[in-house]
């Protein structure tokens, strides 16, 4: 038997490693379907708790919406429940293009590939456009997959930081000797909820002659007036030249993902990405599912005005409150702690309350900026938000930090 | 001419530092401490490359050769 005891040991210790560094993930059982109210086992083993979900990716409340469910059995009974295929052997159906297609127009592309997950489009796409010859320059807090995607690739790397536009042009200008260039960025970075400055970001890639790249995974569908996502808010439709999204989020939050973008772009990767020529598509059923979240979103702003209301008030509400928050207007509402201690026991007392809503710290987010990360959705009523803000009042008033500033906040809990 | 380790120490400064309270030496172990991450490391060797108008190959920046300001000046003298 390879797998012997001292093999065995080495995990074991590696894993006792991880508890103790507090590092250790647990999965919560849900026992009822995604929406603002679910049921929850935790600890496991436990008897279920109804609580209100804050910090889900169900910007749209769509997850578990009964037009969508029904597209999705009408899907299942008319294309069935799996291909056996990739996608260019026999695992093509009319609707991957169909909703190819409706991706396109949505976002304004020429031309959209599904991938099996916006993780694999990310792994896929440098690799497929790319070689030695050229560089990709990527902001410093870019999604994990896009960093997988960017090891994956022969192309040099540099990055520039956060958000710093001009930091970004010095880096266009140390590298203009290449052949290609590609800025890489998240459109609404997920751990701070704050948006990419996609304006700025175009116009200094058409002055040093570079593409952009933006993932839109937590922007499509709700953020900019139609919901078309980050380049709608910054009015550069069209100037985006690969736009990678996932349909696991607000479009329906079941699975999938796709480069959408310039057409010579989204060809090569239908020639060359790896996720795609060899692993299954998005399943027909998620396939019918996506398709009606893309008309029903096309036909009616309602959802994601909806959620725009939902999120000032929820940041309104907090801000009055006395929460530390990051500043934004997306419905990613990080309440800053600071202290990881602070904020998993936060997260705790918020679950007694009845509120679902986690912790991050390091190595998730930078050491001394640990938060409860909230996330508002269209599926909120208002007595979700005001009991879960009563309840973040009620837990913050025992742990006295309303209306104590950053500073104070460290002094009490320390970093 | 300007110390080519001040040179060096400046833009580790510069580019990798977020925190101005942050204090690195000549000796601070960069890639292995963290500072800088392997990646990042290209954005240094092009700049040095630029600078100095010389070319290190690739295989003379290592991440351990590059570890530190001192070595990475040792590198960089063997091509000006
Ligand atoms: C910015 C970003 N990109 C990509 C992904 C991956 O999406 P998917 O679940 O479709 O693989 C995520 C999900 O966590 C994300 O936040």
């Amino acid at each position: 038997m390879a797998y012997s005891d001292k093999v065995r040991n080495m995990y074991q210790e590696q894993l006792e490693e991880l508890k103790e560094k507090g590092l250790f993930k647990e999965e919560r059982f849900i026992h009822s379907s995604q929406a603002a109210d679910i049921e929850v086992e935790f600890p496991r083993g436990s008897s279920t708790k109804k609580v209100i979900n804050m910090c889900a990716n169900n910007y749209l409340g769509l997850s578990s919406h009964p037009d969508v469910i029904k597209a999705a059995h009408d899907g299942l009974d008319s294309r069935g429940y799996g291909m056996s295929s990739v996608r260019f052997i026999c695992g093509t159906q009319d609707i991957h293009n169909e909703l190819e297609n409706k991706v396109t127009e949505f976002l304004g592309t020429e031309d959209t590939i599904l991938f099996p997950s916006c993780m694999d489009a990310n792994a896929g796409v440098f690799e497929a456009i790319l070689n030695e010859e050229d560089i990709m320059i990527s902001d410093r807090l870019v999604h994990a997959s896009i960093i997988d995607g960017i090891r994956l690739c022969g192309a040099m790397h540099d990055t520039f930081k956060h958000s710093n536009m001009k930091h970004l042009e010095s880096k266009l200008q140390l590298h203009s000797d290449k052949r290609l260039k590609v800025v890489i960025t998240d459109g609404v970075f997920s751990m701070d909820g704050d948006t990419a400055k996609l304006d700025e970001m175009a116009e200094l890639c058409e002055k040093y002659d570079a593409m952009l790249f933006v993932d839109d995974s937590h922007a499509s569908g709700f953020i900019g007036k139609t919901g078309r996502g980050t380049h709608e808010k910054y009015d550069v439709m069209g100037k985006i030249d690969i736009i990678t999204t996932t349909f696991g989020k607000a479009l329906g939050g079941a699975s999938g993902g796709c480069v959408s973008g310039r057409k010579e772009l989204v060809e090569m990767c239908r020639q060359k990405a790896r996720p795609y020529l060899f692993s299954n598509t998005i399943a027909p059923v998620v396939v019918s599912g996506v398709l009606e979240v893309l008309d029903s979103l096309t036909a009616s702003t309602e959802r994601r005005d909806k959620l725009e209301k939902n999120t000032e008030f929820w940041r309104n509400g907090l801000e009055e409150a006395g929460f530390v928050l990051k500043k934004g207007d997306t419905p990613i509402v990080p309440v800053m702690l600071f202290n990881a201690k602070l904020a998993q026991e936060f997260s705790k007392e918020l679950f007694d309350e009845g509120i679902y809503a986690i912790g991050f710290f390091f190595p998730v987010v930078p050491q001394g900026q640990a938060r409860i990360r909230t996330q508002i959705s269209a599926g909120h009523e208002m007595h979700h938000l005001e009991k879960a803000l009563n309840a973040f009042i009620k837990v913050g008033k025992k742990h006295n930090i309303l209306g104590k500033s950053k500073q104070e906040i460290i002094d009490m809990f320390g970093l | 001419m300007e110390d080519m380790k001040d040179v060096v120490l400046n833009y580790v400064i510069e580019e990798y530092l977020e925190d101005e309270d942050e204090e690195i030496t000549y000796d601070t172990p960069l890639i292995s401490g963290g500072i800088v991450d392997s990646f990042s490391m290209v954005s240094l060797k092009r700049f040095l490359e630029n600078k100095y108008k010389i070319s290190i190959p690739d295989e003379k920046a290592s991440p351990e050769a590059f570890d530190n300001v001192n070595s990475i000046v040792k590198v960089v003298k063997e091509y000006v």
